[in-house]
């Protein structure tokens, strides 16, 4: 378990920072430092176990059926990486804290850099390939969201999204190769996957999971051609820079190769690919470095090349060079990192990083001069720092390549070229800097000043560790290193001397070539800059970006093709979709009547059925006249009602014919505020193709229910419900059993929907403002009178008549046709019809009622009648009756689901009421003087 | 009996997809509904036509199907919903508007393609 806190810790600490921020920077440091801190002294405590070569696991099934799980190894390996990620973000939360201006958001940072720094613990400390792949895809988000954390400069957001895009990518090539790789091996379990190395060698798919897998990981460590999204993300502030796009993250490609070195490694295409891309960006990297006038981007370049040497390292496949490559991966950790703290320290008290405008500091600020040389000649491979150690067997395994016969020779001599190129420009970044005459008085900041104590600290600590590694590297890092070198080659390590002095031999010389013709090169810059000047060189930010449009177009253009906004157009591609999708699903039915007969046809039914249509029809045909339209509509709607009744569906009926009331009402209501008449606009082609989609989709329809209809069903469930609504909910009404009972959790649902329906009509009409017409479309004014005498008295009299009735359709509705539904609806229709004879104000004196909290406590009611169930130990909406008898009224039945529909009935009242006389309200507030819709008169001159 | 209904859902469906491919919201808004009591009709009938035979117990020999009963009868309330929100929401349109058509302007769908713009180099 306490593995896992090693990941959690950073992550539980995530949200300290952002909570403390209000009480000062120094507490919001402290709290951002609490996890890692913990994290740290944890994986202390597994030192001295792990330098014995043991392993620790964590295994948690998280998808079992994918193969996914939570499993987390801690080998040596995996502690050199998590030291580092520990030490090193620790040390960057220090100095953020005195890098970060008040203007921005401290908290916003740490808390950004310890779910980095969560991610990139479980890259590290992943035993499973899949969830490895999570937290890497974790890492370039949050490499993405910290690129950008100044997200009002261009720059940031350009080079953001250029490293997600790249980096992401990179991520899901891994993803596919991870895929494979677990297919040919059979587990996505490390250990299964490293002791598979002759499988997965053999197998024919290798050379394909090699490639994928490499491209992630050379993505993510920017290796040529992948390398142009790491200087962009220089974007980004010091203290990220410096911690991930130096010291982690980037690294994160080349522990992807260290892990997966046992499995992969040692065929031929291994050597190839990862050897020659790895010399590329090598010398590449350190060729350009030399060139950049900004600081950053010189250590961005430098990086590049650095990591070109790491990945170069890891492509010998000889376990010496796979032993440099590690060393050189914390190597580098600790002097670039170093560096890039010492660059946002000069820029921080200078205002600039650019080395043209930057010179002489060393008066200025002698302990960052100090510390920054020190890091810098680590860097360029100095005698006695550690950057020289592991560079010189870096040089003395390119000696021993012989896999190009004749033209080997070729590896040791671009090595040592970019050995000079990285002395020139180390020593670039100190003489520049630090030397070569005196600042600029036209600096931002002058004169600058020596950074605060604590802020230099930090980078001082890695600077010592520079100088220490450098000189005592058997008693500091050769324990972590055997440890880690054990965990990447397995038992087999090679006997090898981290020594300063070997004697004078090859390697020596090649180091000390670089050093003198680095130092030659840098004093004859001037007309190699000239050269580079007048050199051809794309900026791949451009062609990112034009790409990127060019991307977003060809989108756009395909968006267009498909849907160009209107809806008419979309409406007739789905509708044609479905045609083709059912046609193509039932055309083998061939037959399209079953084998049960028809039943004979009556005459009345007939005759209903006519009138449907003929008012269906009629309801198109004088659509254009929208109040007949509406008016034929509802005998549409009347004859369903009658349609239940006829076919043994009495609930049905009852609760159509009450919708049907309150539909036509509310479409009345709303057709007053909108134009009478339809224009005639359709052509007669957009009428033809809508006539045979119609047609198409009723004839398919249509023989769909024929064919239905017609073959034998299985009434094995209504038989269910039917046999135990009486025992089981206590009704003889199975239809309300099954609402209120049965299914209660769906009528629960569905009385939900209603309300919110209610709320988004409520919300939709707040602060709506619609002109109305003066006269009606034929001239006429609206009569002077609202409420006529006669209806007023008479609907106040229908009333509590309709009142008494709603109530007894509830109460018999668990026996009897009716219910909560029905109940809520007639006394809606009630109200409404107060509201329509007598006015809004004329009601709301008298029900001072707020309807959407009327709906929302019917809802309550519902939730805890399903509740208490509970309390009596059953399930959610578990119902209970009884039966009372009472004298004069006779047997009465209470059941729990009564309550229940209760909530139904409020539900449908407060909704129903809510929509409505929102409507109504918004009829009362026009201004009678109101100018005539233009609307209108234009439709009415048509 | 089954071929009239069938007949008089399939001309429910036609019309409604018919008022349904309109231009204007009012008309659309019929549509659905026409639409949606044939949808109602539809699942209704998937539990067979029985006649004389409602689902309450004690009332007959046997029973119509109540599952589907069950089903529509939320549907029709939950439609009555929908068809109040979409009506709010056309006349919301039409005041933001100024017009009742479904695309919020006449002129959307007439022209090939929208016009694009290309993106300027410091729009990102």
């Amino acid at each position: 378990m306490e593995i896992l806190l090693i990941i959690a810790l950073p992550l539980l600490g995530a949200g300290l920072p952002l909570l403390t921020e209000r009480f000062g920077r120094n507490i919001c440091a402290i709290s951002a430092a609490l996890g890692p801190a913990l994290s740290l002294i944890l994986i202390l405590q597994y030192i001295p176990a792990l330098l014995q070569h043991q392993m620790f696991f964590l295994h948690q099934p998280w998808v079992p059926q994918l193969g996914l799980d939570f499993s987390l190894r801690l080998d040596g390996l995996g502690m050199i990486f998590a030291l580092m990620i520990l030490v090193i973000g620790l040390l960057v939360i220090l100095y953020a804290r005195y890098y970060i201006s008040n203007k921005d958001s401290l908290g916003r940072l740490y808390a950004l850099l310890q779910l980095f720094m969560m991610a990139m613990l479980g890259i590290v400390l992943a035993d499973n390939l899949l969830l490895l792949v999570v937290f890497w895809e974790l890492t370039s988000l949050m490499s993405f969201l910290l690129i950008g954390y100044w997200s009002h400069s261009t720059e940031a957001r350009k080079g953001a999204r250029m490293a997600l895009a790249i980096t992401g990518a990179g991520g899901l090539s891994l993803l596919a190769g991870a895929l494979i790789l677990g297919q040919i091996v059979g587990s996505y379990n490390l250990d299964m996957i490293l002791n598979s190395s002759a499988l997965i060698q053999s197998h024919g798919l290798y050379p394909v999971v090699l490639i994928l897998i490499l491209i992630g990981a050379f993505t993510k460590s920017a290796q040529f051609p992948f390398y142009f999204w790491l200087p962009h993300a220089m974007a980004a502030p010091t203290p990220a820079s410096a911690y991930l796009h130096s010291a982690t993250m980037v690294k994160a490609g080349v522990f992807l190769l260290a892990r997966l070195y046992p499995a992969l490694s040692g065929s031929d295409l291994w050597f190839y690919l990862v050897t020659f891309t790895g010399l590329t960006t090598l010398v590449f990297g350190a060729y350009n470095a030399l060139f950049k006038h900004d600081l950053k981007g010189l250590l961005a370049y430098s990086t590049i090349s650095h990591l070109g040497l790491i990945t170069m390292l890891f492509g010998f496949s000889s376990d010496l060079a796979t032993i440099a490559a590690l060393f050189h991966i914390i190597n580098h950790a600790t002097f670039k990192a170093s560096l890039f703290m010492a660059a946002g320290i000069i820029d921080h008290e200078t205002g600039t990083r650019d080395m043209r405008r930057i010179f002489g500091l060393a008066r200025f600020m002698p302990v960052t001069a100090t510390v920054a040389m020190v890091s810098a000649s680590a860097m360029a491979g100095v005698p006695l720092l550690n950057g020289f150690l592991s560079k010189e067997m870096f040089f003395s395994e390119t000696l021993k390549l012989d896999q190009l016969g004749n033209f080997s020779y070729i590896f040791p001599l671009l090595a040592t070229f970019a050995g000079i190129f990285a002395v020139a420009y180390s020593y670039r970044f100190i003489h520049d800097v630090f030397f070569n005459g005196e600042p600029n008085k036209d600096l931002p900041i002058y004169p600058p000043h020596e950074a605060p104590l604590y802020m230099i600290l930090p980078m001082a600590v890695l600077g010592l560790l520079c100088l220490a590694l450098g000189t005592m590297p058997n008693l500091l890092v050769s324990p972590l290193l055997h440890a880690a070198a054990y965990a990447v080659l397995g038992t087999d390590i090679p006997r090898y001397h981290l020594a300063i002095w070997h004697g004078f031999n090859l390697p020596l010389l090649m180091s000390f070539v670089a050093l003198g013709g680095g130092l030659l090169l840098y004093y004859q810059r001037k007309g190699l800059f000239a050269f580079y000047e007048r050199g051809y060189r794309v900026d791949q930010k451009v062609v990112f970006e034009k790409r990127i449009q060019r991307l977003v177009r060809l989108a756009q253009r395909c968006t267009d093709a498909v849907e160009n906004g209107s809806l008419q157009r979309s409406v007739a591609v789905i509708i044609t979709a479905t045609l083709v999708m059912a046609a193509i699903e039932f055309w083998p039915l061939g037959n399209i009547l079953g084998e049960i007969p028809l039943t004979p046809i009556d005459g009345i039914s007939v005759i209903m059925a006519s009138i449907m249509i003929v008012a269906a029809v009629v309801t198109v045909s004088s659509h254009h006249n929208r109040y007949a339209a509406l008016l034929a509509l509802s005998a549409v709607g009347l004859v369903v009602s009658l349609a239940f009744v006829r076919f043994s569906a009495p609930d049905l009926a009852l609760t159509q014919i009450s919708v049907e009331v309150v539909t036509i009402i509310l479409l009345m209501l709303a057709l007053f505020f909108l134009p009478q008449l339809t224009p005639y606009e359709s052509s007669w082609r957009r009428a033809i193709r809508d006539m045979v989609l119609a047609g198409g989709a009723g004839i398919a329809v249509g023989l769909f229910t024929l064919a239905i209809l017609t073959r034998p069903y299985d009434t094995g469930l209504a038989d269910f419900f039917i046999a135990n609504s009486v025992s089981g909910g206590g009704g003889t009404n199975v239809v309300n059993v099954i609402l209120v009972d049965f299914r209660g959790f769906d009528t629960f649902g569905e009385i939900t929907v209603l309300a919110i329906a209610g709320l988004g009509v409520f919300l939709v009409l707040q602060g709506l403002e619609l002109s109305v017409p003066r006269t009606d479309r034929h001239g006429r004014q609206w009569t002077r009178d609202p409420y006529p005498i006669i209806i007023t008295v008479l609907s106040r009299m229908f009333f509590p008549l309709a009142l008494m009735v709603s109530v007894f359709i509830f109460l018999r509705g668990h026996n009897q046709p009716g219910g909560g539904f029905i109940a809520g609806l007639i006394t809606a229709i009630a109200l409404i019809l107060q509201y329509i004879c007598s006015g809004t104000d004329w009601v709301r004196q008298r029900l001072p009622v707020d309807y959407g909290r009327m709906s929302v406590v019917g809802i309550l009611v519902a939730v805890f009648t399903g509740m208490g169930s509970w309390l009596f130990g059953y399930p959610f909406l578990t119902t209970t009756f009884t039966h009372l008898h009472l004298p004069l009224v006779g047997d009465i039945e209470l059941a729990s689901a009564m309550v229940f529909d209760i909530g139904v009935y409020v539900t449908v009242v407060g909704a129903t009421l809510l929509m409505l006389s929102q409507l109504g309200n918004l009829a009362q507030t026009i201004d009678p003087q109101a100018e005539t819709d233009p609307d209108f008169t234009s439709e009415e001159s048509r | 009996m089954e071929a009239l209904v069938a007949v008089v859902i399939a001309v429910l469906v036609s019309c409604g997809v018919y008022l349904l491919l309109r231009a204007r919201t009012f008309p659309v808004i019929l549509g659905l509904t026409l639409l949606s009591y044939a949808v109602n009709l539809f699942i209704f009938v998937m539990g067979r036509l029985r006649s004389g035979a409602p689902a309450v117990i004690g009332s007959s020999e046997s029973y119509a199907d109540p599952i589907p009963q069950a089903l529509v009868l939320t549907a029709i309330v939950i439609g009555f919903a929908m068809t109040a929100f979409l009506l709010v929401l056309s006349l919301r349109a039409r005041a933001e508007l100024g017009n009742d058509h479904v695309d919020g302007s006449a002129a959307i769908g007439e022209k090939p393609s929208k016009p694009v713009r290309p993106l300027e180099e410091d729009e990102v």
